[in-house]
Parts: C-alpha cells; structure tokens; sequence
C-alpha cells in the first residue's frame, strides 16, 4: 500500500479554516443530534398520545442520577483541561487530566450498572411499561456512547499517547475530536437527567 | 490493463479487499452493489411468476424447498418475503451503494482533484460495514419462518409480531445505517475540503453538487431509522411496546404486551428517513445525467446555477414532506394541508432540473452514444414517474390511489427507468476511465432498445391496474376482487416483460466483462470531456494526479467560440469570461 | 480557532462553567422536590437543562469561537432536530374528525 498524502488532516485549510478532523467529527456530532431527536420525538409522541402515560420517574434514583451527573460534568471539564494541556505541551499535565477523564467515565458506568441491577431487583424491566421501555432504551444508548468515548479517551491516554511527542500538532487534534464526542455525551445526559428523572408524572 | 503505467503495481486479492484507494473501493462497491440488484430482480422476477400464474407450479421451483415452493408452488409467506426483500435489496444494498458509494467513490474525489477521501481508511470501512449488512440481510432467508415478510416499510405490529427474520432486518439495517452515515461524513469532508486550486464551489461539477447534498441527506435523515431501528429491536427482544398498541389481537389471541405504544410513531420515523431517501436514490442519478449530457450536446449545461439551487432546496425540502406517505393514517386536514402544500412546492425544482436537461438539448448536434441514450431516456422516464407522483401528493386523490399498483407504477418509474437508467449511463460514460477501455457501442445498443421497451411494459400497465384499485402486495395479484377482472391479463404483459428486461441484460453481463480485456483502448480524456477526473491516467493510480491540478474554469466549457477544439477542460488555462 | 500550539489556553472560563454548571444541576435537583404543577416543572427544568448545554457547547465545545462553516452545519441539523421534534407530535395531534 503506497502512501498517498491527504492534505489538511492535520493543518487547517485556508479558506474553510478548520481541518478534516474537526469538519468530519462535527458532522457525525450532527447526525447524533438527529439520532438523540429522534428519540426524544419518540418520547414526546408517546407521551402527549397516551393519557395514561405513567411516567414512572418516581422508581428511578435521583440521588444515584445526581452523581451521575455532578461526574460527567466533572469529566467533562478535566477533559477540557487534558486538551489545554496538549496544547500547552505539558505531557504531565495531560496524563493527569486524560486520566481523570477516563476514571470518570468508569465511575458513571459502575453508578449506572448499580441502578440498572437495583431496577432488575424490583422487577423493573424495559417490558414493564413504555416509560421504563424509554428510560432503559435512551440510557442503555447513552451509556453505549459513553463506553465509546471512553475507549477512545482511554486509546488517548496510554497507548495512543507517543504521538504526543512524534507530532504534536495532530495529537491535540485528536484530544480535541475526542473532547468533543465527549461533551456531546455529556450534553445528552443534561437532557437525559431532567426528562428522565426530575419530570413529575403526567398523570399527577 | 494499465501496461503503459509503470508504476501500477497489482496488489493481492486479500490487499484489494483491504485497499484504502477511494477507486478500488468505489468499484467494490459497485460491483457488490450490481450483484445485488441482479439479486433484487431475481426475487421479483419469482414474484412476477406467481402473478402471472397464481397458484400453477414453476419449473424446477421446488428446489427452492418444502418452505418456500413446494412443488414449485409458491407459498403466501414466501411471496411476503420476496416482496419485503426485494424491496430492501434494491433501494439499500443495490441502487444507494451503486449511485452513491461506487460513483460517488469512484468518481467525486478524481472530479475535485483530490487525491483520495479526507478518511481512506473510514471509506474502507463503510464498504466492509455495507457488505456485512448485505450477507446479515442475505442470511435472513435460511432463518426459521424465512426473512423479513412486512414490506420494505417493516410497518409494526406487523413486523413486531412477525418472524425471527425481521430482527436480522433491523440488524441489517443498523450495519447499513453506519456504513451510510460514515460515507456522508467521508463525502462532505472531501468536499468541502480537498477541492484543488481553483476549485470553488461553483466551479464544481453538477454531479460534486448532487453527491454533496445527498450525502446531508443521508447524515441527518439516516438517525431517525436508526432510532426506530433501536425501538424495533427492543419491541422485539425486550418486550417493549413502543409501537405496540394496546389490546392487539392477532388470529384471535390477545397479544400481551404493556401497551401504550404507537405504530404511527414507527411510521414517522421511518418515513424521515426513507422521503429524503427517494432523493438520495435520484440525486446522483441527476448529477451522472447531467454530465453525460453537457458532455454529449458539447455544450454548456443549461442553467447551471438554477441547477444547483434546485438541488439544495430539493433537499432542504424532502425534510418536510414526509407524511404524505401517512395521508391516510387518520391525519387531520390541517396537517394534510400542510404536507400537501410542502410536497407541492419540493415538485416545482425537480421540474426545474428537468426542464433545465432538456434545454439542454436545445439546439445541440448531440452523440448518440450509448452512455447518452440512456441518459436521454432518463428525462422522459423520470418525467412520468415525477408527474404520476403528484396525485398521490395531493391529500385526496391519495385516498383513492393509495397503496394501489399506481404507487408502485409511480416509484419504479422514478428508480428503475429513472434511476438505473442513469446509472448505466454512468457505466457507459466512467467505464473507460475505471478500465481504460470503452464498452462495446453495438452490445450497448442490444442492452438500452429492450430495456427501455421492456421496463415500460412492466410499469405502464402498473398504472392502469392502479387507477382500477387493484391493491399492491396481493399474493396473487388480485384475482378475488371483481373490480380487477377487467386489468388482470396485464398481469401477464407485465411479468413477460420482465422476464425480458432480464434476457435484455445479457449483453450488458458480456460487454462489461469482455470489454476487460477486448475493448476499444480509450485514451486519458476518452469523450472529450472537460472535468477533472479526465486528466488523470486511465486508469488512475493510487493518489490519482501525478501534480495537483489547477483549475481555471467552470465544468462545462465546451464549444468556446473561436477555439480550436470544441471542449475547453477545467484544468487547462484560457481566455474565456463565461465564469459562473 | 485563535489556539496555536505551545501556547497555554485560558482555563479561567472552563472552571467557571464548571462551577456554573454544578450550581445549575443542584438547583434544578432542589426545583424537582418542590412539586411544582406538572407545565412549569417541565418548562423549568427543560429550561435550566437548556442553559447547561449551551454553556457546554459554548465554552467546552468552542462554538462561542467556531467557524461558520461548523456553525451552519449544526444550524441545518437543528432546523431538522426541530422538525423531528415538533411535526409528529402536532400530526398526531391533529386527528381526522367526521
């Protein structure tokens, strides 16, 4: 396989001024949008549609969600901090963030398994109603994200990180483009936490 | 091939496989994607025997096996596979992967001057993920109960309550999904940014424009099947009812379920995707018939610009019209009326592009070659399929028409002689540059006269059964209802004729083989074209452009008054202030 | 973007999102257990959930300094988000009446 050079992987193009990574990353970010909206129209039809829509958050943990949310915020700020670092070219600093980063991810999930085995013992399962169909659906789909930009955090921190000494300019790139899935997840979960957890039920 | 090119190498089979060069993925792609539309036709050309003979035993159809055809007779459950299966095939696995993943592939990055995508190996992967969905979805038919059997449209409870083969559907599609929402991304990126000097956005050729909006289409409309699909799946294997009405009864069981479910739901999402989908299926077919004709009048496209615009408010627009596919679905009229009004509106720039083709030919002295037969016989076939969609726009007539053969008639006209008309002229017109060798004209003229002749005889009658109210998906083509005695002996024009159109696909199977290695040898520019992709040596090798082109000119420079030759490229430097 | 490499970004806004964002999460948390009625719950949180993103997308993500070409992209796929969003909804609450 010969090497054919693509231009503007790494530098930014003049007139366009971003460079492929950042384009290519927002525009899958856009098909997200349209991914979670989808959703969430989904959430809304069957809502508005159903008079007895049970909305059920009353069987969901706020507390367990709070935290939840207090570490991906918390995660997504160290992430901001670990793509500051590569560009400060400050390799401690960046391991130090990345890995706090990627800690965090960890921590959300484990919280996560702990209220899906408390709903499993309670005999709460997806089949249980359509409020509970959505909360394991959008979660479960949420927390698929998660483990992704988790992997790629995790790539970013240890193994992928000789190129933060080989080309600098592309690896923090890469912090950026994985930065912003990051923020996306946790953007999803600013919305998944109040319509999930906080809205009282409709019936009510 | 490619003895006068030292420096083509040729890789193993296993590397070819693995290649990361947008042009050996863009021919897998269009080899796949040809397989399976031969494959698509094959199902419909079983259906076609069941319609012209219901119930009589095909020769040899038992070999298909006690499930599907025993004793060559076909089973009702096998019909609904068929028909569910070929509807799928042809749209997901045969025209959207040829038209968008082969000549998009093959041909966007060599028209930019480009050297490859922005994500080769990204584009590897959406081949791979494209070719895994395609045996998922091929698989589904060794399954027990068979394949999916709810239509194309897999409309719950229906597909809900139906067989394990609908779960390796939804699987397929979500391969599907991925593998088109990563192409978009590879394709907007490509374009927006590995354009070569000179290059503007409005020196681009019409097919760049086609592809480029399409790709949008396929980012942001693909989700919302991929969010039905998830929903699907966890109807199916969770015991969720998200498009499970409450108290169902099925064969006079109650299905347990929670309830509180909505198919309407499915049906939205659904048809978010699948409307902006018709355009995706057309839009590339569009930008290859625009080029085949700039290239064969030897003139300027007529209203390049309007062109354009059309193109990006077609669709901006397919967004929004999506539920006239739902007028009868209990929709109230102020959501009708606003449907049909949308759906009104997107028609007025597809006249425009049309309109703008066939001005082109105004006052041409015109090639006739194959390439530019087929793209001639595009204009009127889509002109049909378009007109015959506008009834089925409009809230009321839709009531009468729908889910009638006229629907069918209507769509096929836009994507088999529509689209795939387009896409043999694209064959006819790229394959030189692919092999470097042209087709056979004479096998081509043996290939295009029966195929068009052939596929009005299988859509026409379509219509006319339609207008009758004979209803689409019948197992055996209406024959219980007496208003369809009067236009069932068309059942019989019909599956002649595709019978034939298959047979009119023999010389086509033949030149594209033969003229590997037997064909006339085509030089670089083999039609005198203007546009980038002809620079480069035929075929090109990996990176494409020996240097970057430059580009001086809009895409269609051809018949500069007071130049020597008729056809003035874009990368060739000279005097004219024809710019765009 | 202004950021070249080698050079130190200004963490300040970062912390101070981040201890907005958290003042934020707390309140809307504290809001839930008033009981409010069931329309200005769901307008409040919805509201406060609003402002958190935006800050996140402002800030975090640097859209307060992107490029136009980015923010019309994400300005396409609201206008569909919205689409999605609001059509089936007002269709189905637009039955057939006889």
């Amino acid at each position: 396989m010969s090497t054919t050079v693509i231009p503007y992987t790494t530098e930014i193009r003049p007139d366009t001024g971003v460079n492929n990574v950042k384009l290519g990353i927002w525009l899958f970010l856009a098909s997200e949008i349209m991914l979670f909206g989808s959703l969430f129209a989904g959430y809304i039809l069957l809502r508005t549609g159903n008079p007895e829509f049970g909305a059920g958050s009353g069987a969901l943990s706020v507390p367990m969600a709070t935290l939840n949310t207090v570490v991906l915020i918390t995660s997504s700020v160290t992430m901001v901090l670990a793509w500051a670092a590569a560009m400060e070219q400050n390799f401690a600093k960046f391991r130090l963030y990345m890995g706090c980063t990627v800690m965090a991810g960890a921590v959300f999930l484990v919280v996560k398994g702990f209220e899906y085995s408390a709903k499993f013992e309670h005999h709460l399962y997806p089949s249980h109603s359509t409020f509970m169909a959505i909360y394991f659906t959008f979660t479960g789909l949420h927390a698929l994200h998660v483990i992704v930009g988790m992997g790629y955090n995790a790539y970013l921190w240890i193994p992928g990180s000789k190129m933060f000494h080989s080309n600098p300019q592309q690896f923090a790139n890469r912090v950026e483009a994985s930065g912003l899935f990051w923020h996306f997840v946790d953007l999803v979960w600013i919305f998944l936490f109040p319509i999930l957890y906080l809205l009282p039920d409709a019936a009510s | 091939m490619g003895e006068s090119h030292a420096h083509h190498e040729k890789p193993g089979l296993l590397a070819s496989w693995f290649s990361v060069d947008h042009k050996v993925i863009g021919i897998q792609y269009a080899v796949t994607a040809l397989l399976f539309l031969f494959f698509g036709f094959t199902l419909m050309m079983l259906m076609r025997w069941q319609l012209a003979f219901p119930g009589e035993a095909l020769p040899f159809g038992g070999l298909l096996g006690d499930s599907r055809m025993p004793g060559g007779i076909m089973l009702p459950e096998f019909y609904n596979q068929l028909g569910a299966m070929h509807g799928t095939i042809m749209v997901f696995l045969g025209v959207v992967p040829l038209a968008v993943g082969g000549f998009g592939n093959f041909v966007v990055p060599l028209q930019i001057g480009a050297p490859d995508m922005a994500f080769p190996r990204l584009n590897m992967m959406s081949y791979h993920l494209y070719f895994w969905g395609g045996v998922v979805m091929l698989s589904s038919f060794f399954v027990p109960g068979g394949s999916a059997q709810s239509g194309w449209t897999s409309y719950p409870p229906l597909s809900n309550i139906a067989g394990s083969g609908q779960t390796w559907w939804v699987f397929g599609m979500l391969f599907l999904i991925m593998s088109s929402l990563l192409g978009a991304i590879n394709f907007i990126v490509t374009i927006v940014q590995l354009r070569a000097p000179g290059m503007t956005f409005w020196r681009l050729p019409f097919f760049v424009w086609a592809q480029f909006v399409t790709s949008f289409l396929l980012l942001l409309a693909f989700p919302a099947m991929q969010a039905a699909g998830v929903m699907q799946l966890m109807d199916r294997l969770a015991g969720t009812s998200f498009f499970m009405p409450e108290g169902l009864i099925v064969s006079g069981q109650a299905i347990a379920n929670t309830g509180g479910g909505s198919p309407i739901l499915w049906q939205h999402l659904f048809w978010f995707l699948a409307h902006p989908e018709v355009y995706v299926l057309i839009l590339p077919a569009l930008g290859i018939v625009g080029e085949v004709v700039a290239n064969n009048t030897r003139k300027p496209l007529y209203g390049y610009k309007a062109l354009v615009y059309s193109v990006l408010f077609v669709g901006f627009m397919s967004f929004i019209v999506w539920a006239h596919h739902m007028f009868i679905t209990g929709m109230g009229t102020m959501m009708s009326a606003f449907f049909q009004t949308t759906t009104m509106i997107i028609s007025i720039p597809s006249v425009v592009i049309l309109t703008c083709l066939l001005l082109s030919l105004w006052g041409a002295s015109i090639r006739f070659n194959t390439a530019m037969m087929f793209a001639l016989a595009f204009i009127p076939m889509f002109g049909i399929g378009g007109l015959t969609g506008l009834p089925l726009g409009l809230a009321s007539s839709d009531i009468h028409l729908h889910d009638t053969y006229y629907v069918i008639g209507h769509f096929h006209y836009v994507v088999a002689p529509g689209t795939i008309f387009a896409l043999f002229a694209g064959v006819y017109y790229w394959y030189p540059k692919a092999t470097g060798r042209y087709l056979s004209e004479k096998l081509g003229r043996i290939h295009f006269w029966p195929s068009l002749i052939f596929i009005n005889g299988i859509f026409f009658p379509m219509l006319i059964q339609g207008l009758h109210g004979v209803q689409r998906r019948l197992f055996d083509g209406g024959q219980i209802y007496a208003h369809a005695q009067e236009v069932l002996h068309l059942n019989k024009v019909m599956s002649f004729s595709a019978w034939g159109l298959a047979i009119a696909q023999i010389p086509f199977i033949i030149n594209f083989f033969m003229s590997l290695k037997g064909g006339a040898k085509a030089p670089d520019n083999a039609w005198q074209a203007t546009t980038l992709e002809w620079l480069a040596p035929s075929p090109p090798p990996h990176g494409n452009f020996a240097t970057v082109p430059t580009v001086y000119h809009g895409p269609y420079e051809y018949s500069v008054p007071g130049m020597e030759e008729d056809f003035l490229p874009q990368y060739v430097a000279g005097n004219v202030s024809s710019e765009a | 973007m202004a950021h070249t490499l080698g050079e130190k970004p200004n963490i300040r806004p970062y912390i101070m999102v981040f201890v907005a964002l958290m003042t934020l999460t707390l309140i809307t948390v504290a809001v839930s257990y008033l009981h409010l009625p069931t329309m200005e719950a769901i307008a409040l949180a919805l509201l406060i959930a609003t402002v958190k993103a935006s800050l996140v997308a402002c800030y975090f993500m640097h859209l307060m300094t992107e490029r136009k070409l980015i923010l019309w992209t994400l300005l396409l796929s609201a206008v569909f988000f919205f689409f999605v969003l609001v059509i089936p909804t007002m269709t189905a609450g637009n039955p057939i009446t006889l």
